[in-house]
């Protein structure tokens, strides 16, 4: 048992899923990435990138198929511990942050498991300084910059110390520095990562290799720089590589 | 109007507390004590001064309170009983006595809050709400109506830029139509978006409960600041009572 690799952060098998309105979001849908692995997800709009997210964590059930996170099957008596493991930042961060003031939406995660007094206290203190947000901790979210919203998101689900981050579009909306500042922030954290885009040249920064998601199902599964110099793959589902690959 | 005085310093339940218990003294303080609202205007100017709290900052917002007391100026001319002159036009005693009560108690209550939010901010407020242990349901309510009625009215003026743009006047009875389709996009997009908040709760390990992180107790000292206030109030409503 000594020498056995330890599980994959994420493993998915034959995930399906149907909204209540029958619009198949996943047909079939089969991943799996290793821990300390840096993935990206892409595809096209509507492709179903943030409905696979939702079921990394249990709050979307499948009609069919499996996801194991660190090994431990995403089901109902493991969801507390699944929302541990996985730390999820949404698209938008308004959506993130409700809480009145930063520190205290950062504290809910861990205060959600049961840590309180001066370990909260030190999480919360970490995470805001892990994504440079220090400033803003006693700031109520409205009176924030977008671009210190979003890296207030990301302190939020920081402080939960989860082994996998699943990140959601999470440089739309940000200005050229701000995207920088995130990228750098992203790449410093040693932990799996599982970034779900359909910004290219993010991709490429960032992840070793890329998942293409399209019509509920992976299409792709390659290092980024094989899956991006695959022009008509990229185009059959609508996407586009930058310039610097097409020159 | 968020500086740095002893008063802002306190723990905001402390001064929450206060305020809800002053509030009390003045309703139940009879109106025919003149002199227990003069003693207390004079311990909410105190607290004003001791805040740095301009008079001018709590006179300009008391204006608030003016639409909910107009009535209590038509009662000394409907009210029955005994009837005086006062220059020249006939009112009612009881009447103007109801009248004199229902307005010095609006403005002092109102007075005593305009303090609390002008040496509080309202997160903090809603964090003292919680520490006084106010239903969970409630403070969560009044902390999401905080942290959205922003973003909502933030959506609603690009909602109507957008309109304008395509020629919206916003004037006359045709103005309406579209006005009313755009209030039915914010409700349903604010559904939506608290269908997002719940699954982002839900992320964090959200149960049902909202966890604890108040943080350190408050220390005593805070209670006893803070109470100076409603105590004031409570000996002075006692004395009124007595008096009369």
């Amino acid at each position: 048992m000594k020498n056995q690799a330890p599980p994959p952060a994420v493993e998915v098998g034959d995930l399906v899923f149907s909204y209540p309105d029958g619009r198949e979001a996943l047909r079939g849908v089969s991943l799996r990435a290793e821990a300390g692995e840096r993935v990206a997800l892409l595809g096209p709009n509507g492709a179903g990138k943030t409905t696979l997210a939702l079921h990394l964590n249990g709050i979307y059930r499948p009609a069919a198929g499996w996801v194991r996170i660190g090994g431990l099957p995403v089901a109902e008596p493991n969801l507390g511990e699944i929302r541990r493991r996985v730390g999820m930042v949404f698209q938008d961060p308004n959506d993130q942050l409700f809480m009145p003031t930063v520190a205290q939406d950062v504290a809910f995660g861990p205060a959600n498991l049961g840590v309180s007094g001066p370990e909260l206290e030190e999480r919360v203190v970490d995470a805001l300084r892990a994504v440079d947000a220090s400033h803003a901790a006693s700031r109520p979210p409205h009176h924030l910059s977008g671009g210190e919203r979003r890296r207030a998101a990301l302190a939020t689900a920081l402080a939960m110390r989860p082994d996998l981050l699943v990140l959601d579009e999470p440089a739309s909306g940000l200005d050229p520095a701000g995207r920088r500042e995130l990228i750098n922030t992203l790449t410093g954290l040693e932990m799996t990562l599982l970034v779900i885009t359909h910004d290219l040249p993010l991709a490429w920064e960032m992840c070793e290799r890329s998942i293409l998601l399209d019509e509920g199902r992976v299409m792709a599964d390659l290092p980024t720089a094989e899956l991006l110099a695959d022009e008509p793959l990229l185009a059959r589902h609508r996407l586009e590589p930058p310039y610097k690959w097409t020159r | 109007m968020h500086g740095h005085s002893s008063l802002h310093r306190l723990a905001p339940e402390c001064k929450t507390a206060a305020v809800a218990g002053f509030a009390a003294a003045v309703a139940v303080t009879p109106g025919e004590a003149g002199w227990a609202f003069g003693a207390y205007a004079l311990a909410l100017a105190v607290a004003a001064l001791i805040g740095r709290i301009p008079f001018r900052f709590i006179l300009v917002r008391l204006a608030a309170v003016l639409p909910f007391v107009l009535f209590a100026f038509l009662i000394p001319f409907v009210a029955s009983g005994e009837r005086v002159e006062i220059l020249g036009v006939w009112m009612s005693r009881p009447g103007l006595w109801a009248a004199w009560g229902i307005i010095a108690k609006a403005v002092l209550g109102a007075g005593a809050g305009i303090l609390l939010t002008a040496v509080t901010e309202v997160p903090e407020i809603i964090r003292g709400l919680r520490r006084l242990r106010v239903p969970a349901a409630l403070v969560s309510i009044a902390g999401f109506m905080v942290r959205y009625l922003e973003l909502i009215a933030e959506e609603l003026g690009r909602m109507r830029i957008a309109m304008a743009a395509r020629g919206w006047r916003g004037r006359g009875a045709r103005s309406v139509r579209p006005l009313a389709a755009a209030a039915g996009t914010m409700f349903v997009r604010s559904y939506e978006r608290g269908e997002r908040v719940h699954a982002a709760m839900l992320a964090r390990g959200y149960t049902g409960e909202m966890p604890d992180i108040a943080g350190r107790p408050t220390p005593l000292s805070h209670w006893l600041a803070a109470g100076v206030l409603p105590l004031w109030g409570a000996a002075v409503a006692v004395a009124a009572r007595i008096a009369l």
